[in-house]
């Protein structure tokens, strides 16, 4: 039977496969995490709740509140693990091409990540220059996942994409299984029943 | 036995799948034949009789009709593939600006982990002029030796190995003139 479970891992380990195509943009400097846990942490949010307000710096140098959008634009919050990881690597590049998509349904995008801001303007660097503010949740630790339910045990944050309406209310949660990139019409669907 | 049975089995499983994934361990290599990748037939008119096909479903690279094809490996997640589009519209311009390569030389980019709402969203941003087909779940890149992005495969259609790879190199091409001549020399083309 022991010997029949270790053959079940070992299959398990080759059917676990990347699901990403890191861009050259990168240079060859993305650390490869391996496969992850999908997901390691409890959710202390839930949809039709009031979203936790935050204050948070930004890699621009400015100091973003969630309750400045509130009455002015619905706020799509996108955590994303950590810098230089391949999955994260490509994502926030394909939002950088949308901002019309998030225009036309009111909303503005919000990058967060419990790295440092000198970690995450080095990273997003790669990206070019990016249109939406991108936040860093280094200190205290995570206090925002944390406040969110997606920090992770091991000091990272879930993949996850949290839809705020004006009102302020939590209307989209997807904690995404962090090996994988959610799609985009997956964040631009929710806008849409917004409007 | 029934024990040693259902170990030989799983064993068995295990060479099958590492079989398949052992695909992505580099991309495809200069004079071998292309993999047999299954692509999704576009829904435009215009785009399929550029690829000389018809109806729906699946396609296969070969049946494209074509003395070369150039496939560009990419993802509406890659700056480098952003910034490299207007190239490859102009690529594209090129060879239909040109009545010797016209109809000889076709383009095919595929979208390497993206569905088909981003391929759209990337071909309406950049305004691709040429088919984009997509591959959401990364079928055709763990194929192609899960390779980076932009990746660039050049085939040609009418050697010995249908079709056979005669360029795969990762990167943009900051000179796409020199980038078009390499393609036809490669391709043999007169």
């Amino acid at each position: 039977m022991r010997r029949i479970s270790v053959v079940i891992v070992l299959a398990a380990c080759f059917l676990a496969s990347s699901a990403y195509a890191v861009s050259e943009a990168y240079k060859g400097n993305i650390y490869d995490t391996g496969r992850l846990k999908p997901a390691d942490s409890v959710l202390k949010v839930k949809v039709g709740q009031k979203a936790p307000d935050f204050k948070l710096k930004a890699i621009s140098g400015k100091t973003v509140s969630l309750k400045d959008y509130r009455g002015k634009k619905n706020v799509v919050l996108s955590f994303i693990p950590a810098a230089w990881t391949p999955v994260c690597s490509d994502q926030w590049p394909g939002y950088n091409i949308v901002s019309d998509l998030f225009e036309e349904n009111d909303a503005i995008l919000l990058g967060i990540s419990v790295d440092s801001i000198p970690t995450l303007y080095s990273w997003t660097r790669q990206m070019g220059d990016l249109w939406f503010e991108v936040l860093s949740d280094f200190w205290p630790h995570g206090a925002v996942a944390s406040r969110y339910g997606v920090l992770r045990s091991d000091g990272t944050a879930e993949r996850a994409i949290i839809i705020i309406d004006k009102k302020g209310v939590i209307r989209y949660i997807d904690v995404h299984d962090i090996n994988e990139r959610p799609s985009l019409e997956s964040i631009i669907r929710p806008l849409e029943k917004l409007r | 036995m029934k024990r040693k049975s259902l170990f030989l089995i799983s064993m068995m499983f295990i060479f099958v799948f590492s079989a398949s994934t052992s695909m992505a361990g580099g991309p495809p290599q200069v004079g071998s034949t292309l993999p047999d990748i299954k692509l999704q037939k576009p829904a435009d008119a215009a785009e399929l009789k550029y690829l000389g096909l018809s109806g729906s479903g699946e396609f296969t690279v070969a049946q494209i009709k074509a003395q070369a094809v150039i496939l560009q490996v990419f993802s509406m997640y890659c700056p480098y593939c952003q910034k490299d589009a207007p190239n490859m519209n102009r690529l594209f311009g090129m060879i239909e600006n040109n009545p010797t390569l016209k109809g000889k030389i076709k383009i095919l980019g595929i979208g390497a982990g993206n569905t088909p709402f981003e391929v759209n969203t990337f071909k309406k941003r950049y305004k691709v002029v040429f088919p984009l087909v997509p591959d959401a779940d990364f079928t055709i890149h763990k194929i192609l030796g899960e390779v980076r992005t932009p990746y660039f495969i050049v085939v040609r259609m009418d050697g010995p190995k249908k079709p056979e790879v005669v360029y795969s190199k990762l990167g943009a091409h900051e000179d796409i003139e020199a980038f078009l001549s390499e393609v036809v020399a490669l391709a043999d083309m007169k």
